[in-house]
């Protein structure tokens, strides 16, 4: 038999490692917190200053306190807009499929399978797909095209995966009901289904978009040249139809090649422009995501079934 | 009519969900078919055995190894720095964190991982180096450890994310029991909760292990870009994704070797994540037939 003593002097030794091990848990969150927040301030306290809208409106040039991003941020603005436009009906439309169309047979199973599967497979492997497949099979050149398709498969697996929780939430009521109301399969999803999700998949779309914005090894391989200074085709022209799309197939460059090429120099003044760059790449990912996580915890307290 | 237009939709809503399926084809369909030349020129056995990676030199050697040697070890640092840190993290979250504060601290710490790489590759280069560099005197400028270290701290919330969720979904009756007979937190949080969440565990490791293969950015910046045969993580070396970096900035014509080398290298790294994926589909297998 164990006197009390023990009994107590065990209890509160197992308190103790408990308290311990509460603390390691501690430490381990603010060290990852810290060195997110070093990071930020790190890079600020390098880049903010440079930052004037010079700095927006200038090209790239061989002089550091000269150069700017003007090429880069038309460029991923570009690149943004034709991944999106690539991305997010195919992402929807597959989302859709899978949750309210898609039996349980091996088409569906590989197809599940295979969105797990892509998340896992290194992004760089897609600028090597698309180098050969658009840039030479499909002769699209080193063009804003290639680049925003890429992204846009890089991508597609984020808002397929997000759609299918926006639309796995809603209660089957809502659909008998539309169905009891004499509305086919697609009326119901035209107008309920698409709606009632539309604030999950919008989640979705930013976080993919944030995540592109960023990414930088895709393009590369896809021979993102590193110097551009000039800006694409404009969109609109004084000729009829007025609008034209030759700028999908210019040559670009994008913020995190841009921060990529002044980073790869010796000379700290380039550092400083990579810092400002930086910043500016870090405080768009970081509002974008920042935008996601509001929107998140706005939809699901609105939304009481 | 209406019937007619419900099936157009359904397969072009079916056509999409199949797209996703023809990209893995794709990349593992233009990897092979461009990695196939490169065979001809070398034999399996050079890539294998090698000890030099030097395919845009006149002299050129066509040998993986010192490409394999950098991933592995800036692999192994970043796994070094993931694991313990996101694995304690997430029990910290899942078993000692209120849910309200939990909501808070998770999306935040997941910004770590959507910081951009090439924004990591800057703080690795000008930020962990210098600082490293103060403690080991003779660290080389461009280090394989710093650019794995700071992998391994971007990967932090795929492991701690995923792992609290797999913790988070253990049916709570579990934890009561073992508290009834008198177990600790701690004691409840590794002999009840992480046994039983092994499984998504497993698989929040394999997708932190895929990330620190497949990350590019960091390495291309931070390790200096050169093919080293060497496991020592103060010198400078090369992964395989640096090398296609390296070579993708240079004017490379289609067809020619060079251009071939970094197929064969995307292909060497997609069936290393793959063995690493299957390796813990595996042990997830394994795992769960004990239970």
């Amino acid at each position: 038999m164990e006197s009390q003593q023990d009994i107590l002097a065990n209890i509160k030794r197992r308190q103790f490692w408990d308290f311990v091990f509460a603390l390691t848990g501690l430490m381990s969150l603010l060290f990852a917190l810290i060195t997110l927040i070093t990071l930020i301030v790190d890079l600020s306290l390098t880049g903010v200053p440079r930052i004037t809208l010079d700095f927006f409106t200038s090209f790239p040039s061989r002089f550091a306190g000269k150069a700017g991003i003007l090429s880069a941020w038309v460029g991923s603005f570009c690149v943004m807009i034709t991944t999106a436009f690539c991305a997010i009906p195919l992402g929807v439309a597959a989302g859709v499929y899978l949750e309210e169309y898609s039996k349980k047979n091996w088409v569906s199973q590989i197809i599940e399978l295979n969105i797990i599967n892509l998340a896992g497979i290194p992004s760089i492997t897609y600028g090597l797909m698309a180098l050969g497949l658009f840039v030479y099979q499909l002769k699209l050149g080193q063009s804003i095209l290639t680049a925003g398709l890429t992204l846009g498969l890089l991508v597609l697996p984020i808002i397929i995966v997000t759609t299918r929780e926006a639309i796995r939430a809603i209660p089957n009521a809502i659909r008998e009901a539309s169905y009891a109301m004499g509305a086919s399969k697609w009326q119901t999803i035209r107008h309920h289904i698409l709606p009632y999700s539309s604030g999950g998949i919008m989640t979705g779309v930013i976080i993919s978009l944030s995540r592109a914005i960023g990414e930088t090894a895709p393009l590369i391989t896809i021979g993102a040249l590193t110097f551009i200074a000039f800006l694409p085709t404009a969109p609109i022209s004084d000729v009829p139809p007025f609008i034209n799309l030759k700028w999908l197939m210019d040559p670009f460059t994008v913020m995190p090649i841009q921060m990529f090429n002044w980073l790869s120099r010796p000379q700290a003044e380039f550092h400083v422009n990579a810092a400002a760059t930086g910043v500016i790449l870090l405080m768009m990912t970081l509002i974008m995501n920042g935008g996601a996580i509001y929107l998140r915890s706005r939809f699901r307290k609105k939304m009481k079934w | 009519m209406r019937r007619l237009k419900e099936r157009v939709i359904e397969t072009v809503l079916f056509l999409a969900a199949a797209s996703s399926v023809l990209v893995t084809i794709g990349i593992v369909g233009i990897l092979v078919v461009e990695s196939i030349p490169f065979f001809e020129h070398v034999t399996l056995k050079e890539f294998l055995t090698d000890t030099e990676w030097t395919p845009l030199f006149e002299n050129a050697r066509y040998g993986i190894l010192p490409l394999l040697s950098g991933t592995f070890l800036t692999t192994v640092i970043a796994l070094l720095v993931a694991i313990p840190l996101g694995t304690v993290t997430a029990a910290f979250l899942s078993e000692y964190v209120r849910p309200a504060w939990r909501e808070v601290l998770k999306p935040i710490l997941e910004l770590l991982a959507a910081v951009p790489t090439v924004v990591y590759g800057y703080f690795a280069l000008l930020f962990v180096t210098p600082l490293l560099q103060k403690i080991i005197p003779d660290l080389s400028g461009f280090n394989v450890l710093s650019a794995g270290i700071v992998i391994g701290m971007m990967i932090v919330p795929y492991v701690s994310s995923l792992s609290e969720d797999a913790m988070g979904a253990v049916p709570s009756h579990l934890r009561e029991a073992s508290f009834a007979v008198g177990a600790s937190r701690m004691q409840t949080s590794f002999r009840v909760v992480i046994p039983a969440a092994f499984s998504g565990i497993t698989s929040a490791y394999i997708l932190g292990i895929s990330r620190a293969l497949g990350e590019t950015m960091v390495v291309a910046i931070a390790a200096g870009m050169q093919p080293n045969l060497t496991l020592n993580p103060t010198e400078p070396a090369a992964t395989i994704t640096a090398f296609i970096v390296q070579v993708s900035l240079g004017d490379l014509p289609h067809g020619s070797i060079g251009y071939q080398s970094i197929y064969v290298a995307g292909l060497s790294l997609l069936v290393l994540t793959l063995c690493f994926n299957i390796f813990g589909l595996w042990l997830r297998k394994k795992f769960q037939e004990k239970e």
